[in-house]
């Protein structure tokens, strides 16, 4: 059957001719699905708002050899909220950004669809720090893609107890006996926060306030680390408000 | 592959943007074919536009030496100021007919995913002409997409705090359109943006 139904999220949109768009999906069944949405760009496309950036949508497409088509589209979540807001937009942007490039195209993705939808529920309802939503996402895209980071105990020996310096090359903290020196010593409050940020639901992280020095240095931490080990530079993150 | 002058205008053509290999031959031929005079009108009309069009200082609209047309004419009020994206933009606010003041153009629109932001804009160009030029209201005309909107929300928490009336233009339903064919977002921005009936 070359009809297939599947929920996702629009990651982002290309221009296509005059008057399509080459739109980006992350879906729960197909992974990251490109697909062509003919006519959207005019005014009068049934499509219209429903597939920009952020639409959480219910579609139907045509399998096609290169991109697919879509031929239906209907809105599960609007996300009004979070497209009315500036900071939230940016920060999702980012979260977007990520996805997309992580996502296998027609390889099952329900972790990580389930993981974005919520991290934007968790934008859509109003945190007190969209950036701190953000770098929660990101640790947890990271854990996800098998490269969680060790926060509460050393990443050269496996030694309990949290440790005062990380290594982005190697995975996370060391103990006293591992750094090499070149790491800098972190703020206390960094490491916990890190670890909180990690292990809390984003629902928790969509009410926290961590102290300005603490969240400087872990959302410092957070850049590198992504994008060392996912070997891409994230362009959307240095735009966010800190 | 052709003789080189032939050669070398195919390749110039195929690199104008939504010109592909085979159209550029198409053109290439084309041009091969009309009158010498036809071919040069076309020559310079394209060394001149490179020589004597600029951005206005003011506005940055293309202009014909330093200022535009719109920020020559007298008559048209300098507290409004309308931002675009584009000047294509501008010309299809100028179409309607129904703006009186000025404009800016921003050289393109916020967009996170391809890591442009608010610096890569001429928004300090708009912010020093705030003062001289006694504006009194800002209306937002970028796109009603997901960069034009960024664009337009942060702009007007940058001019609110400043004392200028900051409008955004209305989005909602095509003229001449059917409610039932319109999307959720479409439809939910109508209703929000919805005015008193005059009577
Ligand atoms: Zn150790
Ligand atoms: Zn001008």
């Amino acid at each position: 059957m070359n009809l297939y139904r599947e929920q996702g999220v629009v990651l982002r949109t290309w221009k296509l001719g005059e008057a399509d768009r080459i739109v980006v999906l992350l879906t729960q069944g197909e992974g990251k699905v490109r697909a062509v949405a003919k006519g959207v760009r005019k005014t009068k496309s049934r499509f219209g708002g429903r597939l920009e950036p952020f639409s959480h949508v219910d579609l139907s497409l045509y399998r096609g050899r290169e991109l697919d088509i879509v031929t239906q589209a209907e809105v599960i979540t609007p996300f009004r909220a979070l497209r009315e807001d500036y900071d939230r937009v940016v920060a999702g942007t980012a979260m977007l950004e990520a996805v997309d490039q992580v996502a296998q195209e027609r390889e099952a993705a329900i972790r990580l669809y389930l993981l974005l939808v919520r991290a934007l529920r968790a934008l859509d309802g109003g945190p007190r720090d969209p950036s701190v939503v953000l770098d929660a996402f990101l640790l947890k895209l990271m854990a996800l893609e098998g490269y969680r980071p060790a926060l509460a105990e050393c990443a050269g020996c496996g030694a309990r107890g949290q440790p005062r310096c990380f290594s982005i090359a190697r995975g996370g903290g060391l103990c006293e006996r591992c750094r090499t020196g070149q790491e800098s010593t972190l703020d206390a409050a960094t490491m916990p926060l890190l670890a909180a940020l990690l292990g809390d639901d984003l629902d928790t992280t969509a009410t926290a306030e961590p102290a300005p020095a603490s969240r400087r240095e872990a959302g410092a931490l957070v850049k590198g680390y992504v994008e060392y080990h996912l070997d891409r530079r994230l362009r959307a993150y240095p735009l966010v408000a800190r | 592959m052709y003789e080189g002058p032939v050669q070398d205008l195919i390749d110039e053509l195929g690199r104008l943007p939504g010109i592909g290999p085979k159209s550029a031959q198409r053109l290439a031929f084309h041009i091969l074919k009309v009158e010498t005079v036809d071919a040069e009108r076309l020559a310079r009309a394209i060394t001149e536009v490179k020589a004597r069009v600029h951005f206005c200082r003011v506005c940055w609209n293309v202009a014909e030496g330093d200022l535009c047309r719109i920020c020559k004419d007298t008559r048209r009020d300098p507290s409004l100021v309308c931002v675009v994206e584009e000047p294509r933009d501008l010309v299809a606010i100028e179409r309607t007919q129904e703006f009186r003041g000025r404009y800016h153009v921003l050289g393109g629109a916020i967009s996170p995913i391809e890591g442009i932001g608010p610096d890569d804009l001429r928004i300090r160009e708009l912010l020093s002409r705030l003062e001289p030029d006694a504006i009194r209201e800002v209306i937002l005309a970028t796109n009603p997409n997901i960069e034009g909107e960024a664009t337009a929300m942060y702009l007007a928490r940058l001019l609110n705090p400043l004392g200028v009336r900051v409008t955004r233009i209305a989005s909602g339903l095509p003229v001449g359109g059917d409610l039932e064919y319109a999307d959720e977002v479409t439809l939910g921005r109508a209703f929000a943006g919805r005015r008193e009936m005059p009577v």
